[in-house]
């Protein structure tokens, strides 16, 4: 059976005068216990899709299932078993640690020893801190203190709202360490974010872009779906290299990557591109690159 | 029921840490009595007067001595010429010049006649006006005095009681004004403000995704003001009783019980303006021009109703603090029972009723 089932969700904000769809047909489903990423820019519909599985919003069409329960019919059902972590740093700030995480249990008829087990990894971390308020704690320990908060319950489908924005690098890591645990724990899992970097982390992700689905795949899928050749060139003029790649014929598509460009070529055209580039007078070092998530975006980005 | 225990502590929790604010929500009410009990009082005491006393005669003598005794005047200083009026008038101290005509006791006794000027500074009317009537009110009282053994044809004599406040003190009108208007803050605007905080702070949205109701996450917010407000009650009655000296002629169970709806109320319209905004700017902002200056201008506290025009009398009825303003006079001041203020009481539930039903009906159990 699958956790979320989603058909055709539309939902659009606005007036009559301006209306702005954020969702524009998105339909998918995912499996009980699977950890799927939802993948994006800012802006692409994802906490607006959260919140309508939430149940927080109204879709203005379409349906959609948690858990078997229907998002607008069954709301109840669903606010009693799913855990939500909204994007946004949602905690008492002027509670301690300790007393943010008794009163979620509390509100949710359980308590911290109940299911302490599931939390334990978590929370150990942070409870050397018990007594700190939350609204002291640093980035990545507030993270975990949400979760652990979004977790005390024992949810059977978790969803994640863009957790490791605004988190330092080593803690992200040791956030999605936690999920993959969590994951083993038979909870579902579904997690936004802007990094592309984190995709790979997931069973599953769909890329989404301007309330569109763009694909939907396992990270490796989605990587072997790219099917052009890929380089990465750099030179001792980033800016105006960047300029003359896009305006080679044998360039399907060029953007920054790190200390190099990325460029999609048409065809086999490395050998004029090299040529292009010395008729042009570049000092240049040029290899071929493997296709990660990010570069997959901009492909299919550029072809919807 | 743990839910909702552990919701009412947390609630206690963000009262108890936010320390300014606590110590406003406590310390308001008293200031506000000590301000308007102390220094914003309209009541005349010791003002400065001066005397021309060219007689110098045993009856001079006396009626000055009853002025100074009597607690609204202080004699400043005398003067030797008319001259001189202007002058001390100018310097801006003096309020008051009583001026004696030479020959004061010798014109009475002679021509069963004597003349007292009275000079006041009228540049605030209403001192003028209750300076000079003390005074000649005192010196009626003289002349009463002396005549008392003469029998004149005919005298008709006026008798005034102030009923309920016969010392007319300021006290009396401003204690239940100010317990309208502080149960009215702590209530309405602080329930308003915090509810709004939640969705500000997004712990709303946490709060929505969990098995706890709506109403129920509301209703629990508004159990700690409700106290507050009980404590808030008890420090204005204890200070207008053992420092302002108003009584409480009246049931003091039936005034608890009549602020208690009061109080109701107040929290009801704070539960519904939280249904309708979205930030603590517009909360604060709402309460205190849709709710605090009708209070202060339209309840009858400050100005009486009965001189308005008529459309804002009419409006005047929609404002809580009006009905509950009477209420409190009529219980505290004038000491009458349930049967004088039942109409209002009445009144008063169904603006309860009528503002808790509207927040229900409109609170959200989703975003938007």
């Amino acid at each position: 059976m699958s956790a979320v089932i989603i058909n055709n969700i539309i939902k659009r904000y606005g007036s009559k005068k301006a209306v702005i769809t954020a969702l524009q047909g998105i339909s998918f489903d995912v499996k009980q216990g699977e950890l799927f990423g939802i993948i994006g820019p800012d802006g692409a519909g994802k906490t607006s899709l959260f919140r309508i599985l939430t149940t927080l919003l109204l879709a203005d069409e379409g349906t959609a299932t948690v858990d078997g329960f229907d998002v607008v019919k069954d709301y109840k059902s669903i606010r009693q078993r799913v855990g939500y972590m909204p994007g946004k740093f949602s905690l008492y700030q002027d509670l301690t640690v300790k007393e943010n995480l008794d009163f979620f249990a509390t509100i949710f008829n359980t308590t911290v020893e109940e299911n302490y087990v599931l939390i334990k990894d978590i929370y150990s971390q942070i409870e050397p801190f018990k007594d700190r308020k939350a609204g002291k704690l640093s980035g990545g320990m507030k993270q975990k203190l949400a979760l652990s908060c979004a977790l005390i319950h024992r949810p059977s489908v978790l969803f994640l709202d863009e957790p490791t924005t605004g988190v330092d690098a080593v803690s992200r890591k040791e956030f999605w360490e936690m999920l993959t645990r969590l994951k083993e724990q038979g909870i579902t899992i579904l997690v936004s974010t802007p990094y592309m970097d984190e995709a790979s982390l997931c069973d599953r992700v769909a890329l989404i872009q301007s309330g569109k689905i763009l694909s939907i795949n396992t990270p490796q899928g989605i990587v072997d779906s790219f099917g052009k050749k890929l380089l990465a060139v750099k030179s001792n003029d980033m800016l105006h290299l960047l300029k003359d790649l896009k305006q080679c014929k044998e360039v399907e598509d060029a953007y920054p990557f790190g200390e190099y460009h990325h460029v999609v070529l048409k065809k086999d055209g490395e050998e004029l591109l090299k040529s292009y580039l010395e008729q042009k007078g570049y000092l240049f070092k040029l290899k071929e690159a493997k296709p990660n998530i990010e570069d997959c975006f901009m492909a299919l980005m550029k072809t919807s | 029921m743990k839910q909702f225990i552990a919701f009412v502590k947390k609630e206690f929790h963000h009262i108890f840490r936010d320390r300014r604010t606590m110590f406003i929500l406590l310390g308001m009410p008293v200031v506000q009595i000590i301000i308007f009990g102390f220094a914003l009082t309209n009541e005349v005491k010791n003002s400065r007067v001066a005397i021309l006393d060219p007689s110098k005669d045993a009856a001079t003598t006396s009626l000055i001595a009853q002025i100074e005794a009597s607690r609204y005047f202080e004699v400043d200083q005398y003067i030797h010429s008319t001259n001189e009026i202007e002058t001390i008038f100018r310097k801006g101290k003096i309020k008051l010049a009583i001026i004696f005509p030479s020959h004061f006791r010798e014109d009475l006794q002679h021509f069963n006649k004597a003349q007292v000027q009275l000079i006041a500074d009228a540049s605030d009317p209403n001192v003028a006006n209750t300076l000079t009537s003390y005074a000649s009110a005192i010196i009626m009282d003289y002349q009463n005095r002396i005549t008392n053994d003469r029998k004149l044809p005919y005298t008709i004599n006026t008798e005034m009681r102030m009923l309920y406040n016969p010392e007319l003190k300021g006290a009396y009108n401003f204690v239940p004004g100010v317990m309208a208007m502080v149960l009215l803050l702590v209530c309405t605007m602080m329930t308003a403000i915090t509810i709004v905080k939640e969705k500000e702070m997004g712990t709303m949205e946490i709060m929505l995704v969990s098995p706890m109701k709506p109403l129920k996450v509301v209703l629990a917010k508004a159990v700690p003001y409700l106290l507050l407000s009980s404590v808030n009650i008890a420090s204005i009655l204890l200070l207008s009783v053992f420092v302002l000296e108003v009584p409480i002629n009246g049931s003091l169970t039936l005034l608890v019980a009549e602020s208690l709806l009061f109080t109701l109320v107040s929290l009801a319209l704070g539960l519904l303006i939280s249904t309708k905004v979205d930030s603590q700017q517009t909360a604060l902002f709402i309460s205190l021009v849709g709710l605090l200056l009708p209070t202060v201008m339209l309840s009858g506290f400050m100005f009486p109703i009965e001189n308005m025009p008529l459309p804002l009398q009419v409006v005047s009825n929609a404002v809580p603090a009006k009905w509950y303003y009477t209420i409190v006079r009529s219980v505290m001041i004038k000491g009458t029972g349930f049967q004088a203020v039942w109409k209002e009481t009445l009144i008063l539930a169904g603006m309860l009723f009528f503002f808790l039903g509207l927040a229900i009906k409109n609170f959200k159990i989703r975003l938007a």
